[in-house]
């Protein structure tokens, strides 16, 4: 057991959490990251999604690593991508499927979503398939809570709720003539936050910061 | 022709797949530090999209939908393949981009050239594959829709990419707080463009 959770392999899992984020430091995945974060829930299951996909497509690609050809293996990763978003998706409209009609194209757009084929290129192609499946988990989970954090925001100021649950009418905040603001469903704010995100992680971690 | 310029226009400015669906994200923010790099991306992509959305539309309708395969046998009216339609749409899409990689490498080696790198890059960049899902949701009743559809997102795209590398070039000597700079500050900045196109909202002809 000890050597399953190694100090070495915890660090593969907390590592994209905040210094090599895939989302604010490796600059991967963002295209089907902020489109999503206007509700807490499709954004969770989006970030549920995104963790399977990414954790078991880097064990299948690490435990193929020896046999796939070198020229062809964008397309063998792009067609085990593909299968296991396949796999999500039928699963999210057998069993939340009014999640998955607000998801629309986004479940589909995992394939292409970078931080697949970025951590497949990066790690996967190069180590054992049980450190692959924990910087999968690693990497998703980075992902996911930005866009949790994300969604919070929106959701609280732009519809007053959380996770569905219409907190500042309960806590009487309208009745002080406060109005949601419009512009945080609008999707400038999902782009502007994830800045604002940036902005917060680095001025804490100096090391991040980029040179003129 | 009425109902290709107002499809031509909304997928350019009202829809646009960088300001309202963030779509091609990765390479949209790391290519476009200068703006030469970022025409050359831009063109080939648009290039890229014009020929694999209509490719999938034809697929789609063919092979794809329930009762698509009719025109092989009547037995096979009954068959939906549609689950499959991710798999499909992105074999065609790699398959394509090597297709027209090795064209263009033939006929055209300047155009080769300029484009570089960002060809094979083409087929994981989410707008392109966006395109062709977005295309399945709309349904569009001829091959004609999917061509004006396909180049006015392409051109979405590349406008977008070219309009913040010219921002990005200029911003270089401007003094930003340190921790913004960088990554932040043009995640910022694409926000506050987005926040311009949302005028075109709503917008027909």
């Amino acid at each position: 057991m000890s050597q399953i959770f190694s100090s070495k392999n915890l660090k593969l899992l907390t590592n994209p959490l905040n210094l090599e984020n895939p989302i604010t430091v490796q600059v991967l995945g963002i295209c089907s990251a902020l489109a999503v974060t206007v509700k807490m829930k499709p954004a969770f299951v989006m970030a549920l999604s995104v963790i399977v996909v990414t954790a078991f497509s880097n064990l299948i690609i690490s435990a193929l690593r020896k046999t796939i050809p070198v020229r062809i293996r964008i397309i063998v990763q792009l067609v085990v991508i593909a299968a296991l978003v396949i796999l999500v998706d039928q699963f999210l409209k057998a069993f939340v499927f009014d999640v998955s009609k607000q998801l629309s194209v986004f479940v589909g757009l995992i394939i292409t979503n970078c931080i697949l084929m970025g951590r497949l290129e990066a790690f996967a192609m190069a180590n054992k398939p049980w450190q692959s499946f924990i910087d999968g988990i690693g990497n998703g989970m980075g992902y996911g809570w930005i866009l949790i954090v994300v969604a919070f925001v929106r959701e609280l100021l732009g519809s007053g709720t959380v996770w569905g649950y219409p907190v500042l009418e309960k806590l009487g905040v309208y009745s002080t003539g406060y109005v949601n603001n419009g512009l945080m469903i609008a999707p400038p704010m999902a782009l502007i936050l994830v800045g604002v995100i940036i902005w917060i992680q680095r001025s804490r971690t100096r090391s991040l910061i980029e040179k003129k | 022709m009425e109902n290709h310029i107002n499809l031509f226009i909304s997928s350019v400015f009202v829809n646009n797949m960088i300001f309202a669906y963030f779509l091609g994200m990765c390479s949209y923010l790391a290519v476009s530090k200068t703006v030469k790099t970022a025409v050359g991306l831009g063109i080939a992509v648009i290039f890229v999209m014009v020929i694999t959305i209509p490719v999938n539309y034809l697929l789609e309708k063919f092979l794809l939908v329930e009762g698509a395969l009719s025109w092989i046998s009547p037995k096979l009216a009954n068959v939906d393949l549609s689950f499959l339609s991710f798999i499909i749409f992105i074999a065609v899409i790699a398959a394509i981009v090597q297709l027209v990689e090795m064209v263009v490498e033939r006929y055209s080696p300047s155009l080769y050239n300029a484009l570089g790198i960002f060809l094979p890059l083409i087929a994981v960049n989410c707008a392109v594959l966006g395109g062709a899902l977005f295309m399945q949701q709309r349904e569009f009743s001829n091959v004609w829709e999917s061509v004006t559809f396909s180049f006015g997102s392409g051109l979405g795209w590349a406008i977008a990419i070219i309009s913040l590398a010219a921002v990005r070039e200029k911003i270089r000597y401007s003094n930003i707080p340190a921790p913004l700079r960088g990554l932040g500050i043009t995640f910022i900045l694409v926000g506050l463009m987005a926040m311009a196109f949302m005028g075109f909202m709503g917008f027909k002809l």
